[in-house]
């Protein structure tokens, strides 16, 4: 087990490391002067771009030696400074952020497990099941092909704008302010169920049909003909299915957490919900360069955590890798 | 090694498979859309042409006109052909480095193997749209081409993986075996030994791929970081957010593009589920 977590553990690092050096690397080797992009828009006067022009090459750190800016990016990193946003000048980077930081683990994490859960439970019901395969698999489809804006917009227009039972902007009622009470707790909800429920089925969808598929692989396996030779009872053998299918599942949870990540931005973007999605709206639409790279760092983060929580669920579930039998392959 | 008579086999379950004929079908439909469609209108993508702003279809406009009074049709058959553009170039480019490291990391073993997996697991972890989503931010001018392989080159690492174990469990076959004891030169045994075993698999990465970089692409032009230069689906449903559609009640303006980008992902996603059923005996119903 501690070689299994211990391997993972260093990719994490190796991954934080190439994600931080991308983040430094970029601005500074992409074509055209970041700076001078930065200000091409909105400043009007000579003398105030030039003022402009020594503060951010300042703030970027551009006027020392290569190798110092890499370290000192790394410096300031550890110290939390991400630099000062453009958009919401003079607030720190940092502090935008992670106001955000709530919204989305408020909007991700119920998505991501309970369409996780349901979606499994539900492909495992509907495989070898004929009637269920035919009528709802296509829908599974259907769903997992469906880009997640265009499913938010479609909720959005059909319960917020025709039907109006549902808000479609912000992440509670504009005449309120946050406190604790029950209208605010139910205007919070009320903002957040349709995104909510667009990432939730855009993923149930992928999920039971990949439950689905591998179900039908693991009844097809010797072991589950050999307890039907047994005449074990269907019901047995499909658990023992189950079981080995949700290997798969959970790797490929966390293979899938960079998509659902992306689902949840423009879910944000469609619904005004004030997460990163929305800030990084704000960020490009303003050229806000040293929020978008914060936010990039801060959805590395979040990855590398999720990650290593699923790594640790993996190792709660699957026998093998506490006894050390597979720490090659996974 | 295919004789024949198993390709007949092969031609009959795929011609049976209906999974098959329906995702086909679709994409077939859609592709010639998008060669015929251009031809089938006078006006340009982002001509202004209906005074009147935002128009429901119509005879005159079939998918109505945006708030600019510009044509949904013409932008919606424009942006069909970015949408197939960047699924070929990216997911073909995707396709391609996945087979590369996959066949080199699969094959070599070792030490290079170590190294190409620790390489492909660290971009497996980074998630694909925050490293574009950077890149684009600081790309002034934006083309399809460019945004292709910008996700090709992020979309390779599952590819890799999955070949790489592939080929991990072909290289120790006794063909293999003969081959290498034949003086055969490794490039040449991956290319006329191990790849030919593997086509079908191969095949249905391209595919999976192929509607992956569709979706990124969507993505990606939904939060404004699409081409500068070009129509395409995600850009309309992108602007259609932007000014209000929503609330205006403008669906003709964001229903179409999404539609598109759902029915073609889907007919792939499909298609590859029929391909499998088809080469994969195991898989087909009784």
């Amino acid at each position: 087990m501690r070689r299994y977590l211990g391997r993972k553990i260093l990719i994490y690092i190796l991954t934080f490391f190439l994600a931080v050096t991308i983040d430094w690397l970029i601005p500074r080797f992409m074509p055209g002067d970041p700076v001078q992009t930065m200000l091409s828009r909105g400043l009007l006067h000579a003398e105030g771009v030039e003022v402009m022009y020594g503060y951010y090459t300042r703030a970027f750190g551009l006027d020392v030696p290569i190798w110092q800016q890499y370290l000192n990016f790394w410096s300031a990193l550890f110290h939390g400074d991400l630099g000062t946003s453009v958009y919401l000048f003079p607030q720190p980077v940092a502090r935008v952020i992670m106001r955000a930081v709530p919204y989305d683990i408020f909007l991700l994490l119920p998505a991501i497990l309970l369409s996780w859960f349901a979606g499994n439970k539900f492909g495992a019901f509907a495989a070898r099941t004929k009637w269920l395969d035919n009528t709802i698999l296509p829908i599974g489809y259907i769903l997992t092909a469906t880009p997640y804006m265009w499913l938010g917009i479609l909720l959005a227009w059909a319960f917020g704008v025709v039907l109006g039972i549902f808000p479609i902007a912000g992440a509670y009622g504009f005449e309120l302010r946050p406190h604790l009470s029950w209208t605010f707790i139910g205007s919070v909800l009320k903002h957040w169920f349709l995104p909510f429920a667009s990432l939730f089925l855009v993923k149930f969808g992928g999920w039971a049909i990949g439950m689905r598929n591998m179900i039908i692989y693991e009844l097809e396996a010797d072991y589950s003909h050999y307890l039907e030779a047994l005449g074990a009872p269907r019901k047995l053998v499909r658990k023992y299915a189950f079981r080995n299918a949700i290997l798969p599942q959970i790797t490929g949870l966390s293979l899938d957490l960079g998509v659902i990540v992306a689902g949840a931005l423009v879910t944000e973007v469609v619904f005004s919900y004030p997460g990163i999605g929305y800030l990084i709206l704000q960020a490009i639409q303003n050229q806000d360069y040293f929020l978008i790279q914060g936010c990039f760092l801060f959805i590395i983060i979040g990855v590398l955590l999720a990650n290593f929580a699923i790594d640790i669920a993996y190792v709660i579930v699957d026998p093998r890798t506490r006894l050390g039998m597979m720490g090659e392959t996974a | 090694m295919t004789n024949p008579k198993k390709k007949n086999e092969i031609l009959y379950f795929a011609l049976r498979n209906n999974k098959l004929r329906v995702g086909l079908t679709i994409i077939i439909l859609f592709l010639v859309l998008t060669f015929v469609g251009p031809m089938l209108t006078d006006y340009a993508p982002y001509d202004y042409l209906n005074p009147k702003g935002a128009q429901p279809p119509s005879s005159e406009y079939w998918f109505g006109t945006t708030m600019f009074g510009q044509d949904v049709f013409t932008q919606f058959v424009h942006g069909l052909k970015a949408t197939f553009l960047v699924g070929a170039i990216g997911g073909g480019l995707g396709t391609f480095i996945g087979i590369l490291i996959g066949f080199t990391a699969g094959y070599r073993g070792g030490i290079i193997d170590e190294l190409l997996n620790t390489l492909t697991n660290i971009v497996l972890v980074i998630p694909t749209l925050a490293i574009l989503l950077i890149i684009a931010a600081y790309l002034t001018v934006r083309g399809i081409l460019v945004e292709s392989i910008f996700i090709g080159c992020t979309a390779w690492p599952w590819a890799a993986r999955a070949i790489r174990a592939q080929t991990f469990s072909l290289r120790s076959r006794d063909f293999v075996d003969l081959a290498r004891l034949s003086g055969m030169r490794a490039w040449k045994i991956i290319f006329t030994e191990i790849a030919p075993n593997m086509m079908s698999y191969l095949l249905l990465v391209f595919i999976l791929q192929f509607g992956g970089a569709i979706l990124i692409a969507a993505t990606l032009d939904f939060i404004g970081l699409g081409p500068t230069n070009a129509v395409s689906l995600g850009l309309m449903m992108n602007n259609a957010v932007l000014w209000g559609a929503l609330l205006l009640g403008i669906w003709w303006w964001f229903v179409p593009p999404g539609v598109a980008i759902m029915a073609i992902v889907g007919a792939l996603y499909v298609t590859n589920v029929g391909l499998d059923e088809v080469f994969n005996p195991k898989l087909r119903e009784m």
